[in-house]
């Protein structure tokens, strides 16, 4: 007998959290607060641990996948539209609801400890409540209305946690940045929503893949076009080029909110609808292509950029941005679930490189600058050996997560033809960048001389380690289920990979050289940094328009600034603000009262007072009745009769 | 005859008219006035209506415009002064008095079946005109009397002085 | 020419004369005594005409009308001149245009 999954309770029980929190939280003494905010995401994820029974083979009495519930009453029934309240399960949801909830619990968890003394503590957590509550909406929909709705939410939760400490511009700012650039991508997704609609005439995602697989000649064309806009709104989510100029600001906001929704879950939603829309990329060879190219190029960008960076978030920003780049291109290349894997481990060790930096600065006394940092190996050890494997995760180091899952992109990559191979360089070329910037990050903070000299590094306290213990062991052991199992696991869900020609030892090759161009990067970033830290400047002295040209991250912020931004403020003040507003409406409210003001005036003489005037105008109402009724008289003797009653010699 | 009376009397009418309107003193119009009054009571004894051109004379020439030149000498009016005016009534009024009077005369003379007057033995007698007055009108004729009684009272109560010297004398010597 | 009858229509039309006599001296007198005289002429103009067409149709009720319009003009004529020694009392002038208090 099959029993409910009760899978509403998922997105249910942060919208709980989200409630209570925001609204009594203020009263609520600070345990309480962060009881009702860590049961949310706990009891979401043992929701989903009901059905991921079936990953370790306890999976008797579930219902076989995918797995659908719906709301009885209908959301939208117009005409021809009909759109539920419906979430599914199946394997790609179910991977990444695991995800989404076990990591954010962790990051609650983290967050209790990091923002304890914070004013608004229980604000903090019924925001962080309400991310997840939109996540799950997303993760779940069953049709593309809800997963956007989901999409919004998310950014909203975005926006109002990166400017949680709104007294601060510089984070308000960066609120404003992430919501607008996201609403940029989101007119693409919609567009996109509007073309599946007038295609398909249905939002299901069940109901596209259906009508796609009965007409398998349908590709290119439209399709393509759909795929495009799809992808401008992933590339807004995702913080792909070009709109991924928000993501750097982003690290404004507290560390764990850059580890949940920066790192972690909401910059991969773009990552998790290209996967669930497969069907219909798969469709478009030239959208798939255009994914790869911006998802590779990304990549590379992003790595030189962290390259550059001072402050540690700012590097681990630029970091998240590269390696989505490389789920974009596993999706380019069709290995969509090679793109799940990365993004399930790069969510283990972003997150914990984002939480162990905050540890650092929770250390350092809110310290970010790298420059200011050393030697911090021996005071924060926890911290410390966490934070290597994260290193040597996203590195690509045999066993350490990163290795399996990156090394699974690159391959799908190279096999891919000719263009391919040019994706699988590029990708080489930006590991051995990425290893050199994380190692980097690594001999500046925690090696070397303390450059501060007024920080007091302490441990941080165990609220805050426990996540950094759990993540790091993830991160050394999330990768060893391998490509293979996620690949078969995924595969109803996201289309089977690219099998590989047998008896062939190129896999093996290229992840070898992966590793050596890694461990290449490993030993620069220790010549720079480590042993001779001086050479760094030397080096960009000997090229400074190169280095300030990167340094200034390609000065991408003021190139828009100029192209957009300004212009449009210009047309905002003078044009809407000026003409229209001020000109236009204001200009017909005056011109309004202004008449009624005039008339009046003009009207108001009229009243004199004075008896003689008054008279004459009553002479004149007496003369236009009697002409008035002359003409009657003349024209309709019969109504004239009325007025002028004839008696014709009646004798009374 | 008739002809000639009506020629002279309604010329006397007119005139009496138009002197109302020229003369600046207030006396002098009524006095017009009541000249216009007494030709019309001729005309309407000319209508066969012997009991109006009594009434007329006494209780409109006799009585009304009696009360008129009294309320003149009351109240010392003197000749008329240039005040401002009122361009109103210059502009709008008297162009709408010619057209009142152009459409009536239009109307009047256009009008068929008005035949012409008769200097009739045959006037309406007086009893005719009370039979019908004390029969069938009797109710309006009552409440005609009331109204005058109203109007006397309102009168008296509108003309009367505040604390005037009866009520000083009243109330010293009590 | 020498017509013993005197046509109906030469009696209006000296009714409606005077009657526009009247109100040229509402219209242009400036004593308010002189206003309300012209009022007075107006309603003996329309006295005139209810008699000649009382006449004409041999109609009692005409000269009935008649009647109760000099009864209402007497009552009129003596609370309006009331009116008037009240005003006068109140503005010590019987100009007309200077009485001008009816408005806003």
């Amino acid at each position: 007998m099959n029993a409910p999954l009760h899978l509403w309770l998922i997105p249910l029980l942060p919208f709980a959290g989200f409630l209570l929190n925001g609204i009594l939280g203020g009263r609520l003494p600070r345990p309480l607060v962060t009881a009702i905010g860590l049961l949310a995401p706990l009891g979401a994820f043992a929701v989903a641990l009901n059905p991921a029974r079936s990953l370790v083979g306890l999976g008797s009495g579930l219902p076989p996948l995918p797995y659908a519930e719906t709301l009885p009453h209908p959301w939208i029934s117009a005409g021809s539209l009909h759109v539920d309240f419906s979430i599914v399960l199946d394997q790609l949801s179910l991977v990444m609801l695991l995800v989404v909830t076990g990591v954010g619990f962790l990051i609650h968890l983290y967050s209790a400890g990091y923002m304890h003394g914070d004013a608004g503590y229980a604000r903090y957590f019924s925001y962080l409540n309400l991310f997840l509550f939109f996540m799950t909406t997303l993760v779940l929909a069953g049709n593309i209305l809800l997963m956007f709705v989901g999409w919004e939410g998310v950014g909203l939760a975005s926006y109002l946690l990166i400017g949680f400490w709104y007294q601060k511009t510089s984070a308000a700012d960066a609120g404003k940045k992430a919501f607008i650039v996201n609403r940029i991508g989101d007119f693409g997704f919609l567009i996109g929503i509007f073309l599946l609609l007038g295609n398909f005439g249905t939002l299901t995602f069940s109901e596209i893949a259906g009508k796609l697989a009965a007409q398998p000649a349908w590709t290119g064309g439209i399709l393509t076009a759909i795929c495009l806009c799809l992808l401008v709104g992933a590339t807004g989510k995702s913080a792909q080029l070009p709109l991924y100029v928000w993501l750097p600001d982003a690290m404004e906001g507290p560390t764990p909110v850059s580890a949940l929704i920066h790192a972690a879950t909401m910059v991969t939603a773009g990552v998790y609808m290209i996967a669930r829309l497969h069907f219909l990329f798969d469709r478009s060879p030239y959208a798939l292509s255009i994914v790869a190219i911006v998802g590779a190029a990304t990549a590379f960008f992003a790595a030189t950029m962290g390259l550059m960076q001072n402050d540690i978030k700012r590097v681990l920003a630029y970091s998240t941005i590269s390696q989505l780049g490389y789920m974009f291109l596993a999706c380019g290349v069709a290995a969509y679930s090679a793109a799940i894997f990365h993004l399930m481990t790069h969510a283990f060790f972003k997150a914990l490189l984002f939480l162990a930096a905050g540890s650092v600065i929770h250390a350092m006394g809110g310290e970010q600058d790298m420059r200011k940092m050393g030697g911090l190996r021996t005071k924060l050890p926890v911290t410390f050996w966490t934070m290597t494997a994260a290193v040597f995760a996203i590195g690509g180091f045999f066993p350490f997560a990163g290795f399996f899952s990156k090394d699974a992109i690159l391959y799908a990559a190279f096999l891919q033809g000719a263009n391919g191979k040019i994706l699988w360089f590029v990708g080489l070329v930006t590991a051995l960048i990425t290893a050199i910037y994380m190692f980097r990050l690594w001999y500046m903070t925690f090696f070397g001389e303390m450059r501060s000299h007024d920080a007091h590094p302490h441990e941080s306290p165990a609220s805050m380690l426990i996540p950094l213990v759990i993540l790091g062991a993830l991160s050394v052991c999330g990768g060893w289920i391998g490509i293979e199992r996620i690949g078969d696991y995924l595969a109803p869900a996201t289309g089977a990979l690219r099998e590989q020609p047998a008896g062939s030892h190129l896999e093996l090759w290229l992840s070898i050289l992966a590793v050596l161009i890694a461990a290449e990067g490993w030993l620069i970033a220790d010549k720079y940094y480590r042993r001779k830290p001086q050479r760094p400047a030397q080096l960009a002295a000997s090229v400074p328009g190169l280095y300030n040209l990167i340094a200034n991250k390609y000065y991408v912020d003021e190139i828009y600034s100029a192209l957009f931004v300004r212009p449009l403020l210009a047309f905002s003040k003078y044009v809407l603000g000026w003409i229209v507003d001020i000109g236009i409406l204001g200009g017909a409210a005056w011109l309004l009262g202004g008449t009624a003001t005039f008339a009046g005036a003009i009207l108001q003489r009229w009243q004199s007072g004075n008896l003689r005037s008054y008279a004459a105008w009553l002479a004149l109402g007496a003369a236009a009745v009697l002409i008035f009724a002359l003409i009657l008289a003349g024209h309709a003797p019969g109504h004239a009769a009325l007025l002028f009653t004839h008696f014709d010699g009646a004798r009374n | 005859m008739h002809l000639i009376l009506f020629l002279i009397f309604a010329a006397i009418c007119l005139a009496g008219a138009i002197n109302l309107l020229v003369q600046t003193h207030p006396i002098n119009s009524a006095l017009s006035l009541i000249v216009v009054m007494i030709s019309l009571a001729v005309l309407y004894l000319m209508l066969g209506a012997e009991f109006l051109a009594a009434a007329q004379i006494i209780v409109y020439s006799g009585a009304v415009m009696v009360l008129f030149v009294f309320v003149v000498m009351l109240l010392n009016a003197g000749r008329e002064e240039r005040t401002l005016g009122s361009k109103a009534a210059r502009r709008v009024g008297l162009p709408a008095v010619v057209a009142v009077m152009a459409v009536l005369a239009t109307l009047i003379l256009r009008a068929q079946g008005l035949g012409a007057t008769t200097l009739d033995p045959e006037l309406i007698p007086t009893a005719e005109l009370s039979r019908v007055l004390f029969h069938e009108l009797l109710l309006p004729f009552e409440v005609t009397s009331v109204l005058l009684l109203i109007a006397i009272l309102g009168a008296v109560a509108l003309a009367r002085v505040e604390g005037s010297s009866v009520d000083d004398a009243e109330r010293t010597a009590k | 020419m020498y017509a013993q009858n005197v046509p109906l229509s030469w009696y209006l039309l000296l009714s409606a004369a005077l009657f526009c006599l009247g109100i040229v001296g509402f219209l242009i007198k400036r004593n308010l005594i002189t206003v309300f005289m012209s009022i007075e002429l107006m309603l003996n103009a329309v006295n005139l005409s209810f008699v000649a067409f009382a006449h004409q149709w041999h109609m009692v009720k005409g000269q009935i009308f008649v009647f109760f319009v000099m009864m209402v003009a007497a009552a009129e004529a003596a609370v309006g001149l009331a009116i008037i020694i009240a005003v006068f009392r109140a503005r010590s002038t019987l100009a007309v245009d200077r009485i001008d208090l009816m408005k806003l």
